[in-house]
C-alpha cells in the first residue's frame, strides 16, 4: 500500500504538485494517466524518493520514503526513468546484473547470479544476454532496462513513461509481462506507470489515477472511474472509451 | 578475460620499467642504477596517480573527456602553492620541509576542491555542455589568478613558484618521493575501495540513487580521492593537463570492462607505461632533455580533439 499525505512538491521553485493525497492498492497496476505538465512524472520520482517534498510524506509499505536511506530505499521499490545511462560496451547481462546491487552492493552471490539469469529469461534476453546496450533496438533495449528492474526484486516497481517510442510488437511484450508480474503467486509485485496510450492503459491498468495541473482528479479502480466524460474533461479534448471485440479502447472523436 | 589483460598490462610495464633501468648501464653502476631507479619511481607514481584519478574522476562526471587536468584540478594545486609562498615569503616557504608543505597543500587541495566540483556535480553532471565550460572556465580562472598573484612575488619568490608550476620529468624533488609514495597507496587504496559504487555511479546519477547509491556521498568521497592523487602528481612534477586522457582511454580500450576494480589499475599501469616508455625514448634514443612533458601534451590534446570531433562523448 502506498499512502500519499498532503504531499506538495516544486522543481526549480515552482510548484508543480499541489496538496496530493492518495492511495494506491498493492498487487495492482495503476496508471498514472493525464495531460502533459500534469505532473505525472513529478508524482512517480516523488514516490520513488529522489525528489523531496516541501510539505506532506509518502508511505510506501507504512515506511516514510523519504525518510529511509538510499540503500534500504532500493530494498522497497525500483524506478525506471525515461532517460536512462548507460556505459559505452556494457552488455545486456552485465547492465541487468546491476539490478541486484542493492542486494549485494558490489559482492555477488550464486543467488543474484540465479536471479539475474532469471529476469534475463523471463524478458527474452537470453540471446542478447552478451550483445552491447547502446547496439539494441528501442524496444530490446527498453525491455532490457525493465528487467534491470525486474531483478532489482522490490514490491514496488515504478515506470515512468516505458512505452514512449516502441512499436506496437514491444508495447505489448512489456505490458504483457509486466501485467504478469502483479498477477504472480510468488513475488508478487506491485506497479504504478505513466501512460500516454489510453487505450494500452485501459487495455492492461487496473487502477487508474488521474492528474491535472499537479493535482489528482480522480483515483479507484480503472472499470469503476474512467468513462468518456472523465476523460474529456481531463484531456480538454472529447475522447470517448469504446468496445471492440471485447477490449476497451480510448478514441478521440 | 579483463584480468588476463590487466596482468599482461602489469608484465609489460614491469618490463619496461627493467629496460629503463638497464638499458645501456655502464659504469658507475651503483649510482647510475640509484638516479635512474629515482627517475623511475617519480615516473612511475605520476603515471598511476593521474590514470586512476581520471577513471575516478570521469566516472564521477559521467564523461569521457574531462580529466582533472581539464576543469583545473592541478592550476588549483599551483593556485595554493602560490598563495603558500605569498603568504609565508620566498624564504619561508624553502624553509618549509618538503612533506609538511606537501601535506598542507594536498590538504588544501582536497577542501577545496570537494568544495568546488561537490556543488558543480551534485546539480550539473547531467547537463555535459556546462560542465565542461564551467570546468574549463574555472581553470583558466585558477591559473589566471594564480599567474596574477605570482606577479606580486619578487623575482626570488617567482623562482620558487615558476619551478613548481611547470611540467618536469627530470627535476624531480626526492625528498617528495617518501610522502607522495605514502599518499598515492593510501589514494589507490581509497579508490578500490570505492570501485563497486563507482561501477553504479557509471550509470548515472538518478540511475545510480535508484539502484541505492547514496550519490552525493560518493562523489565527495571520491573528489576527495582524485585531489590526493593529482596533488602526489603535481607535486611530483607539475601540471600535465593530457596524461590522464590519454591513461584512461587506452585503459577502457585496453580492457572493454565497466568494472573499475579492473579498470583503475589498468589506468594506473597505463599512464606509468606512457611516462616510462616515452621518458626512456626519448632520453636514451633521441638524446633529449625535456621533450617529454611537452610530446605527452601534444599526444593527449591530438586525442582530446579526436574525441570531441569523433565519436559520441560519453
Amino acid at each position: 500500500m502506498i499512502e500519499i499525505n498532503n504531499l506538495s512538491v516544486s522543481r526549480d521553485g515552482a510548484r508543480i504538485l499541489h496538496d496530493v493525497t492518495l492511495n494506491v492498492p498493492p498487487g495492482r497496476l495503476a496508471a498514472i494517466i493525464g495531460p502533459n505538465g500534469a505532473g505525472k512524472s513529478t508524482l512517480l520520482h516523488c514516490m520513488a524518493g529522489l525528489l523531496p517534498p516541501d510539505c506532506g510524506q509518502v508511505l510506501v509499505n507504512s515506511r516514510n520514503i523519504h525518510a529511509l536511506s538510499e540503500a534500504r530505499r532500493a530494498l522497497i521499490l525500483s524506478l525506471l526513468t525515461q532517460a536512462q545511462g548507460t556505459i559505452p560496451r556494457l552488455s545486456v547481462q552485465d547492465l541487468v546484473a546491476f539490478g541486484r546491487w542493492p542486494h549485494h552492493r558490489g559482492r555477488p552471490t550464486a543467488t543474484d547470479r540465479a536471479i539475474t539469469a532469471k529476469a534475463l529469461a523471463r524478458f527474452d534476453l537470453d540471446q542478447l544476454a552478451t550483445r552491447n546496450v547502446e547496439t539494441l533496438s528501442g524496444g530490446q533495449r527498453q525491455r532490457a532496462f525493465v528487467a534491470m528492474a525486474y531483478a532489482q526484486s522490490t514490491p514496488w516497481m515504478f515506470l515512468d513513461e516505458p512505452l514512449a517510442a516502441l512499436d506496437p510488437k514491444y508495447v505489448r511484450d512489456i505490458m504483457d509481462r509486466l501485467r504478469d508480474m502483479t498477477g504472480d503467486k510468488t513475488g508478487q509485485r506491485s506497479i504504478a506507470l505513466v501512460l500516454h496510450d489510453l487505450s494500452v492503459a485501459a487495455r492492461y491498468a487496473d487502477f487508474c489515477i488521474a492528474m491535472k495541473a499537479g493535482r489528482i482528479i480522480a483515483a479507484g479502480p480503472w472499470r469503476d472511474i474512467v468513462t468518456s466524460d472523465l476523460l474529456s474533461d481531463l484531456y480538454d479534448t472529447p475522447l470517448r472509451v469504446a468496445q471492440l471485440d471485447g477490449v476497451p479502447v480510448v478514441m478521440g472523436l | 578475460m579483463a584480468e588476463r589483460r590487466l596482468v599482461a598490462l602489469g608484465v609489460a610495464v614491469l618490463g619496461l620499467c627493467a629496460v629503463f633501468l638497464l638499458w645501456n648501464l655502464r659504469a658507475p653502476i651503483g649510482l647510475i642504477l640509484e638516479l635512474r631507479a629515482e627517475k623511475l619511481a617519480a615516473l612511475v607514481m605520476v603515471g598511476a596517480a593521474t590514470g586512476a584519478a581520471t577513471v575516478i574522476f570521469q566516472t564521477i562526471a559521467t564523461n569521457r573527456l574531462l580529466t582533472p587536468g581539464i576543469v583545473g584540478f592541478d592550476a588549483l594545486f599551483v593556485f595554493t602553492q602560490t598563495m603558500l609562498v605569498l603568504a609565508l615569503g620566498g624564504a619561508g616557504y624553502v624553509a618549509l620541509a618538503g612533506t609538511v608543505k606537501f601535506v598542507v597543500e594536498a590538504a588544501v587541495l582536497m577542501a577545496a576542491a570537494m568544495a568546488l566540483f561537490g556543488i558543480l556535480f551534485r546539480n550539473g553532471a547531467e547537463d555535459m555542455i556546462r560542465m565542461i565550460l564551467t570546468g574549463v572556465i574555472l581553470g583558466v580562472l585558477l591559473r589566471g589568478l594564480a599567474g596574477f598573484a605570482q606577479r606580486l612575488l619578487d623575482p626570488s619568490e617567482f623562482a620558487v613558484v615558476q619551478q613548481a608550476s611547470i611540467a618536469s620529468f627530470n627535476a624531480v624533488d626526492p625528498e617528495m618521493s617518501g610522502i607522495a609514495a605514502l599518499v598515492l597507496i593510501c589514494g589507490l587504496g581509497a579508490a578500490l575501495w570505492l570501485a563497486p559504487r563507482l561501477d553504479v555511479a557509471a550509470l548515472g546519477r538518478v540511475q545510480a540513487r535508484v539502484l541505492g547509491l547514496d550519490h552525493d556521498r560518493l562523489v565527495l568521497t571520491s573528489l576527495g580521492v582524485v585531489a590526493a592523487l593529482v596533488a602526489v602528481s603535481t607535486a611530483l612534477v607539475g601540471p600535465v593537463t593530457f596524461l590522464g586522457l590519454l591513461a584512461a582511454s587506452f585503459a577502457h580500450a585496453l580492457l572493454r570492462d565497466h568494472r573499475h576494480s579492473v579498470l583503475i589499475p589498468a589506468a594506473a599501469l597505463m599512464g606509468a607505461a606512457i611516462l616510462v616508455a616515452g621518458q626512456a625514448v626519448f632520453e636514451r634514443l633521441l638524446g633529449l632533455q625535456s621533450a617529454l612533458a611537452v610530446i605527452v601534451e601534444f599526444a593527449g590534446g591530438l586525442l582530446f580533439l579526436a574525441l570531441v570531433l569523433g565519436r559520441r562523448a560519453r
